[in-house]
């Protein structure tokens, strides 16, 4: 490794200011950082500090994530297959036809990302940032596998600008990015993130399609079954929960599999790097307002089993890896339960009440992110309010 | 016997080289300094010159803004050197030790009988004042005030801290005076905090309340122990005296004679033989650790000397001295080295309090720690992490937020009066965006002093 160091000293003049290419510092420092720690030691406080830093928590995230990715990328293949008629194609088969089709949204997702926050960084005379690492990796799994790679460039952009660096960069944003990039899309280009096609690859365009698949999801045939005010639900390709569970049904690449999701849960909860009180909340609000609409039964969706909203499309995914972001989620312990809690129940709402909506998730975390400044709020006040009560007390 | 106070958040950290119990006393021969730097908020205007002999308890600065409250030399013999820093700020008074311990006489009234007003003058005059610490603030004791009480922690919880029964095993009688001229100060209480389950001379102090703690450090802390026993609240004041610093008020009103004699504890992974020492207050650090008392554990590692513990100490030269406050100097290596892909890797001879490293499956492994940052400065991220490191009722993000933002209100209303720098020390060691917690509190306080005084 010295003569690695070694070269990056000989390089480094360069990159600093004065040097050659002095506009790449942050870029180079990105680099050099993720290289090797650097050297530099305590100067005030604390003269000795935990060797855990930005970079190992996120990086422990999308360590997390890999679960959901490796799964999505077998779930394209094994859908693509499926609705070409060829449904016992091999399990490598089916991964290397979606590893071709996921590499590119995610390669997208990365460069044009990161290439944002190195450009902002040096304007703002910082270090990057390693926020981007995760959001990167969450854009990719919350997208439908034909989404035209522009588009994924596009949310992206629109997700880091808007959704972070007009805010200050990473730490400062008040919506979870990831999920800004896609309530982009699904708003602005409504047709390539929604219906019943774009969840399996090719079959928008249609070819060598067998005839009279449905691409499907089970939220969509709840939705319509709604629509349409059948008694019951009738789920296309008749998959079960034991097939929900598992993620073998059609979906954005990464959320599809409850099973891979909550190995990446088990790594983030036995790291400690996300909350368990968020978690643990958004599942237990999604499953009391499914019991409650249970209770009421008016119609089809109302009539689910509970327990098939936190199996079915991006509730798990969304609970595990989104609301549980730190930055935009709530902070304070009391209000994290409040948060998750609502979070699950609004999403649940969503799906049973409003059929134009057949995915709730999405929009009940990124309204709770709008909301969690003021569950804080409300917490703290609490703690300010024990405070000066003692202050009368002591008069 | 009271009830215990348990406090669960915190953390113990194991590092090598803890002191162990034998006292080495060294004779009082070579440079001391007080420096003014010690104390903070304090003007210096200095009243001696280069070569003016000086006695133990002889004026050598004081507070422009509080002229009474006065710095005294620790030891007999002749001013050195005034050594100054950028725009003459007054850095060190080095005084060259005659060995002969002359103090300043002082007469020392009957304690019984005499009154708060005389009991302060004498402190002052003698340059004892400055042990005296306020809450809010952590800073010199205003004179004219009135605690609502005085907090003594009876035990240091810091890293290799040293084991305060052992340093006062011999200091009783004075612990007693000392705790009796505390009771002359305030019409309140004295507490004093003790380790649940130790039993030492501390435990025998007569005059004080005492109050059990158990859990990991800060336990310690004097600022958690008030939280925990009587809080402060706004527009109350509490004083607090470092309890080896009591010892050395008590023998001052026994003898009348300044005698600013200590023991401290040299410990840290870099010390050969890692001891105590009985030495006199500002003593050179040069003097205390030989040269061959110093071995790194790493060939050709730099060490870094700290006045104080690891947590919340000075960083001093080797050719320095100890701080006033100072119960400890501590050396540890430098950890000016680049470590590659270091965040990736699994560390096992690192210690992390998180799970994404290995650490947790050894709590009890001793560690040999560096002053390495371990990553780069970064925004708040993860919560819910630093209010497992601090045993009171404060949120630590919303506070040091309010203190960035400058808001005055907010500082008050989510405790600043309550915390002083130490108390965030832990917080600022878990730290994975390494924040410098310490020094934002300090500036939170540098701005309420200057706003609301």
């Amino acid at each position: 490794m010295k003569a690695l160091r070694n070269i990056v000293d000989k390089m480094k003049p360069n990159f600093e200011k004065g040097g050659k290419f002095s506009k790449l510092h942050s870029t180079f420092d990105a680099f050099e950082t993720f290289l090797f720690v650097p050297k530099t030691v305590t100067r005030q406080g604390s003269h000795i500090r935990d060797c855990n830093d930005m970079k190992r928590v996120m990086i422990v995230v999308v360590v997390a994530l890999l679960p959901a990715l490796l799964f999505g990328m077998y779930n394209v293949g094994l859908q693509h297959f499926r609705a070409v008629g060829l449904p016992d194609a091999a399990l490598m088969q089916c991964f290397w036809f979606g590893f071709l089709k996921v590499m590119p949204i995610v390669l997208v997702s990365y460069i044009v990302g990161l290439g944002i926050e190195f450009g902002v960084a040096q304007a703002r005379g910082h270090e990057v940032n390693e926020g981007f690492l995760v959001s990167g990796m969450l854009i990719p799994l919350v997208m439908p596998v034909d989404i035209p790679l522009w588009m994924v460039a596009v949310a992206t952009a629109f997700a880091v600008v808007i959704g972070k660096e007009v805010f200050g960069g990473t730490g400062m944003n008040i919506f979870n990015p990831a999920l800004l990039a896609r309530a982009f899309i699904f708003f602005s280009y409504t047709p390539f993130i929604s219906g019943e096609k774009v969840w399996v690859a090719g079959l928008t365009k249609g070819e060598g399609i067998v005839d009279g698949f449905s691409g499907a999801t089970p939220l969509t045939d709840a939705a319509n079954a709604l629509a349409e005010g059948a008694g019951t639900v009738t789920y296309t390709g008749g998959s079960g929960p034991m097939d929900w569970f598992l993620g073998t049904i059609p979906g954005c690449i990464g959320e599809t599999s409850t099973l891979a999701i909550l190995i990446g849960a088990a790594i983030l909860l036995y790291t400690g790097v996300a909350s368990w009180r968020v978690m643990l909340s958004v599942f237990a609000g999604g499953y009391l307002m499914g019991l409650l609409f249970n209770l009421i039964g008016l119609n089809a969706v109302m009539d689910m089993p509970a327990y098939y909203h936190l199996i079915l499309g991006g509730f798990a995914f969304g609970a595990v890896f989104m609301a549980t972001d730190p930055v935009t989620g709530s902070q304070t312990n009391a209000g994290k339960l409040i948060y998750g809690f609502l979070i699950g129940a609004i999403a649940v709402l969503i799906r049973v009440v409003n059929p134009g909506y057949p995915e709730g998730m999405m929009l009940s975390i990124l309204f709770m992110n709008a909301m969690a400044p003021l569950i804080d709020h409300y917490v703290v006040e609490a703690n300010i309010r024990r405070r000066n009560r003692r202050l009368k007390l002591a008069k | 016997m009271s009830k215990i106070i348990k406090l669960k958040q915190g953390l113990d950290i194991h590092l090598i080289g803890k002191a162990a119990e034998k006292l080495t006393k060294l004779p009082v021969e070579g440079r001391y300094s007080v420096k003014p730097t010690d104390f903070h908020g304090v003007t210096p205007k200095l009243l001696v010159k280069v070569d003016d002999p000086v006695k133990a308890g002889t004026p050598l600065f004081f507070d422009k803004y509080r002229p009474e409250v006065v710095f005294t030399s620790p030891v007999s013999g002749k001013v050195e050197a005034v050594v100054r820093g950028d725009k003459r700020k007054l850095l060190e008074v080095v005084i060259a030790a005659d060995g002969a311990q002359d103090s300043e006489a002082f007469d020392i009234p009957a304690l019984g009988t005499a009154g708060r007003q005389e009991v302060a003058e004498l402190m002052l005059r003698a340059g004892l004042w400055p042990f005296m610490i306020q809450r809010p603030y952590g800073v010199i004791a205003n004179p004219a005030d009135k605690p609502k009480s005085v907090f003594i922690s009876g035990f240091d919880s810091a890293p290799l801290a040293p084991d305060m029964n052992f340093v006062l095993s011999a200091e009783l009688d004075n612990l007693n005076t000392g705790v009796e001229v505390l009771s002359k100060l305030t019409d309140g209480k004295v507490h004093m905090g003790l380790r649940a389950g130790t039993d030492g001379v501390l435990n025998k102090v007569a005059g004080v309340e005492q109050h059990f703690f158990d859990g990991p450090h800060p336990a310690g802390n004097v600022g958690v122990q008030i939280h925990h026993i009587d809080p402060i609240s706004k527009g109350e004041v509490v004083w607090t005296i470092d309890v080896q610093n009591l010892a050395i008020l008590g023998r001052f009103f026994r003898t009348g004679k300044v005698d600013m004699s200590k023991t401290i504890a040299v410990a840290g992974s870099e010390i050969v033989e890692p001891r105590y020492f009985s030495i006199v207050s500002g003593a050179a650090v040069s003097s205390i650790v030989k040269k061959s008392n110093i071995q790194p554990q790493e060939e050709g590692a730099t060490v870094r000397f700290i006045s104080g513990n690891v947590l919340t100490g000075a960083k001093v030269a080797y050719d320095n001295y100890v701080g006033f406050y100072g119960n400890m100097i501590t050396a540890i290596p430098e950890g000016d080295k680049y470590e590659f892909l270091g965040w990736a890797m699994p560390r096992f001879d690192k210690f992390s309090v998180s799970r994404t490293y290995f650490s947790w499956l050894t709590p009890n492994r001793k560690y040999n720690l560096d002053t390495n940052l371990h990553g780069g400065e970064r925004p708040f991220v993860v919560n819910g992490l630093y209010e497992k490191y601090l045993p009171m009722d404060i949120y630590v993000v919303y506070l040091l937020k309010a203190i960035l933002a400058g808001d005055l209100d907010k500082m008050e209303n989510l405790g600043l009066y309550e915390v002083i720098e130490e108390d965030l020390a832990l917080c600022e060691f878990v730290d994975p965006s390494k924040t410098e917690m310490q020094a934002i509190v300090r500036q939170g306080i540098d701005l309420m002093i200057k706003e609301l005084n």
